[in-house]
């Protein structure tokens, strides 16, 4: 790993800030939909949080994300407002599309979050596109793609890598390689032995990190940021982690192996970071005490906000097929 | 917005889709177009469309790309994103299943599920038409899968002012626009459009007055139903023919008034009759004039089979102007 895109101690310290929140906010989600506050497909990905996190600190505001239905994290990192995401997940007028796209469809321009697919490997395209927008407008912007391991193997993914390396597009494809695409395990269904390795056929380079590890992971990051905007072109990262929660939520996991699932819980990355801030004197036990405490009222603020926020009326139905006043 | 047409060159749809791409860019430096082969040194797609754009405009702007097309509309929707107004080709209508997630679950759906938040103002150009021996894969008219999927609209153009006057409103339009192409009819030739014309999205024309029966068409067919009409009139039988133009949304208004009048519609299209744009058309028919209509609303298009190969077959395929003619004489006739 090169030293060159290290995080210094400042930006180690902003990475965990985002981890922590992501961390709070599934385990509060899982606790609104087990309490009955909230009925909601919930795509957890608790497990996975430092890689966003991370991909999100070597970005600016103004780069942009394309993400999946287990993209909740990425988002957050990316700045969506918890109050905005919450009122969209509960289905209400604040939300982020005035409750009509759902955790599987939300969008946020402002922060450069521009799409959510519910469809496995249908980021890459549409990223492939925005980032055209970039070349063509010399802006300087990036274009992130998120997508699980299972979205390597649809056609989309190879079609997307290759026009990708062909235009030399400011992309990267990050594939959050948690070793399962719902109940069936990598080796059974990827004849590769590395995600990453899919990049030697599309002619750009294809890294595989510890995707639970901040330091290898900004660097990574960072570095693909660079060659996308020096103008090189895209990047695949193979981001290696695990989903703690199963598929979707409420899945009763008996497709996952019990001790690598143990194993992964007990290497869970969040406490491992908070106990290296502590260790290498970057934060102290109270001051993340404090961080994480204010990250518990701004989520209680949002469920709040949310759960009070008025669902859509009615005439949101046929409201935005197209574009108002074109209406077929 | 309905300028006639002045200049009296006469000109291709081929060449009227083509100005048409080429003053839009020329307007409007966010237009793009891209494509398989689209660009010049790829000859400017299969039977030269898109010739002379990237020369003119920039291989930045005319894109050439692998065959590829889920990538090919993901570009163009993603490019529409951050402000442009991209013209993707799909080489043959039939290609466009193997971009249907793009189409049908991003392009359609992005204003919907962002709350307006995003919107996906690209073109997406294709081609396809029975008669030239090309069989099942390379020539259906699939029309109604993108009709029925709310978000996007459809538009045919059956001769050149249109093809260039949809053209354009279709790049200026803020939504998700199909424009299908007719391979047969490429080299029909008509009265060339002013520069600018732009046929509103949505609006249909009466191609010709009658009285008896309506006669609902688009694209080629429209061409085939304005000859049954000369044989309808050796018949004493007066047809007023609606070129639609738009296929989704359709003009109701158009529709309806000469409806009203002859009490008597047909619809007429190349794709298989059922679960049809006919059938959309018909229904909306019988409830709007339900006890006032002179006879069932008919509708006439390819049998339920894939396109065959074998010439009679093919010949026998889709609706011609003697089949539309006697079908439309019996609804006056037996009614
Ligand atoms: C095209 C498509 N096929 C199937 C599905 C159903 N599905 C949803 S998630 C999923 C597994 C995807 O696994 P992976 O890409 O590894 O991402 P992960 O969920 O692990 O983050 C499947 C099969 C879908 N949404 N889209």
């Amino acid at each position: 790993m090169t030293s060159t895109y290290a995080p210094d101690r400042t930006t180690l310290f902003g990475i965990y800030k985002r981890v922590a929140l992501l961390k709070a906010n599934d385990e509060r989600s899982r606790k609104v939909i087990m309490t009955g506050r909230l009925v909601m497909p919930y795509y957890s990905y608790r497990g996975q949080e430092v890689i966003p996190a991370a991909m999100a600190t070597a970005l600016t505001d103004d780069d942009y994300w394309v993400t999946i239905y287990r993209g909740i994290h990425d988002m957050l990192a990316k700045g969506m407002p918890l109050n905005d995401l919450w009122a969209e997940i509960a289905g209400r007028v604040d939300g982020t599309c005035k409750g009509k796209g759902g955790p599987m469809h939300l969008t946020y321009p402002e922060k450069g979050i521009m799409v959510t697919t519910g469809i496995v490997g249908s980021s890459m395209p549409i990223a492939n596109g925005i980032a055209w927008g970039s070349q063509l407008k010399g802006n300087n912007r990036v274009t992130v793609a998120t997508f699980g391991d299972g979205a390597t193997n649809i056609g989309a993914f190879h079609e997307s890598l290759n026009l990708a390396s062909v235009w030399k597009l400011p992309v990267i494809f990050l594939c959050q390689n948690n070793l399962y695409s719902e109940h069936t395990t990598y080796e059974k269904a990827t004849a590769a032995k590395r995600v990453a390795d899919r990049a030697a056929a599309y002619n750009m380079p294809g890294v595989r990190v510890n995707g639970n590890d901040p330091v290898e992971m900004y660097a990574a990051a960072r570095e693909a940021v660079d060659r996308a905007r020096a103008g090189d072109g895209p990047t695949l990262i193979e981001a290696m982690t695990f989903r703690f929660y199963g598929h979707v939520f409420g899945d009763a996991d008996a497709y996952m192996d019990k001790g690598q699932k143990q194993a992964a819980m007990d290497a869970d990355p969040v406490p491992l970071f908070r106990a290296r801030l502590i260790a290498e004197g970057i934060a102290t036990e109270a001051e993340l005490v404090a961080i994480e405490a204010e990250i518990e009222t701004r989520i209680d603020t949002a469920v709040e906000f949310a759960l009070a926020s008025a669902f859509p009326d009615l005439g949101e139905l046929t409201r935005d097929v197209y574009a108002e006043g074109e209406v077929a | 917005m309905n300028a006639t047409a002045t200049n009296a060159k006469p000109v291709t749809i081929l060449q009227a889709i083509n100005s048409a791409l080429a003053d839009a860019m020329a307007e409007d430096e966010t237009v793009l177009v891209l494509g398989e082969d689209v660009a010049d040194p790829e000859e400017g797609g299969v039977v030269g469309v898109t010739k002379g754009l990237s020369t003119r405009f920039g291989d930045h702007r005319v894109r050439s790309t692998p065959i590829s097309e889920q990538a090919i509309i993901g570009a163009a929707i993603g490019a529409s994103l951050v402000g442009f107004r991209p013209v993707a080709e799909i080489m043959l209508m039939n290609f466009t299943t193997v971009a249907m997630d793009m189409i049908v679950n991003h392009a359609a759906k992005l204003r919907f599920m962002s709350g307006g938040q995003t919107h996906v103002p690209i073109v997406i150009r294709t081609m396809t038409g029975t008669g030239f021996a090309s069989g099942g894969q390379h020539c259906d008219y699939l029309e109604a899968w993108f009709a029925h999927t709310a978000g996007m609209k459809v538009v045919a153009p059956s001769n050149p002012a249109d093809a260039y006057g949809l053209m354009r409103a279709a790049i200026l339009d803020p939504d998700p626009v199909l424009y299908i192409e007719n391979l047969p009819s490429y080299w029909t030739p008509g009265e060339a459009p002013p520069t600018g014309f732009v046929v509103p999205l949505g609006k249909a024309r009466v191609a010709k007055e009658g009285t008896d029966i309506t006669i609902v068409s688009y694209s080629r067919v429209l061409t085939e139903v304005l000859g049954a009409v000369e044989a309808m009139e050796a018949a004493g039988v007066s047809a007023e023919v609606i070129d639609l133009r738009t296929i989704s949304p359709w003009d109701k208004e158009t529709v309806f008034a000469s409806v009203a009048k002859t009490g008597r519609c047909l619809i007429a299209h190349e794709a298989v009759t059922q679960f049809g744009v006919g059938a959309e058309i018909a229904a909306t028919l019988q409830a709007e004039f339900f006890g006032q209509l002179k006879a069932p609303v008919g509708r006439l298009g390819a049998p339920y089979a894939p396109v065959p190969f074998s010439k009679p077959l093919e010949a026998a395929y889709a609706p011609t102007a003697a089949r539309i003619a006697e079908v439309a004489i019996a609804l006056t006739k037996d009614h």
